[in-house]
């Protein structure tokens, strides 16, 4: 499989990926929601 | 330092920073293989590169102990708050962990190995190669990191919902 890093699109698309993820974590499990 | 300054510094080094990491992957990287190509790339390699890269790492620097002053002295935050993602810093806290591993990408990866790369630190043609390809990945890691950053860096001054 190919790095997604070794494009721009794929590291930007990787970015936000992380982004929606942590988000998730920080509603779900750090009680954040304001 | 009056807290405000504190910040203000913080977000010009911050900009600086990411300006640089921004440039050195949307611009330098995707024209140094053209540049070798016509035998252009000794003047940013020898001339450009290195003053990026200088600006680069103490901004990187900067940017993150006036980030750690502001949450120590911030009384509604806090350091250890922050990093133990509690309370009211639990948000700017996953940005403090984010910016605080950038940091270590940029001081322990990406700098040693340009300078292998750029001929700052003597190294033979295999090494050079493997360190070019360290130095690359992290600094896409960094970019791919600083978008989750930024989120959480503003997320939680600016009064909106999350």
């Amino acid at each position: 499989m190919k790095n997604p890093l070794d494009s721009i699109v794929g590291t930007i698309v990787s970015g936000f990926v992380i982004t929606l993820l942590l988000y998730v974590f920080a509603r779900n499990f750090l009680g954040i929601t304001g | 330092m009056d807290l405000i300054i504190d910040r203000w510094f913080h977000i010009l080094a911050g900009i600086v920073w990411i300006g640089l990491l921004y440039y050195f992957n949307f611009v330098q990287a995707v024209a140094m293989p053209k540049a070798k190509a016509d035998n252009t790339a000794g003047a940013i390699s020898k001339h450009i590169a290195p003053l990026a890269l200088l600006w680069f790492r103490w901004a990187a620097l900067v940017t993150w102990l006036t980030g750690a002053y502001y949450l120590e002295r911030a009384s509604h935050l806090g350091l250890a708050n922050a990093f133990l993602l509690q309370g009211a810093a639990a948000k700017i806290g996953i940005g403090a962990w984010l910016g605080t591993i950038m940091l270590f990408n940029v001081w322990v990866l990406i700098w040693p190995n340009q300078k292998k790369v750029l001929g700052i630190v003597k190294a033979d043609d295999a090494t050079k190669a493997k360190a070019g390809r360290i130095a690359f990945l992290t600094s896409r890691t960094n970019t791919m990191l600083s978008i989750p950053m930024l989120f959480f860096m503003v997320a939680g001054p600016h009064g909106l919902p999350m």
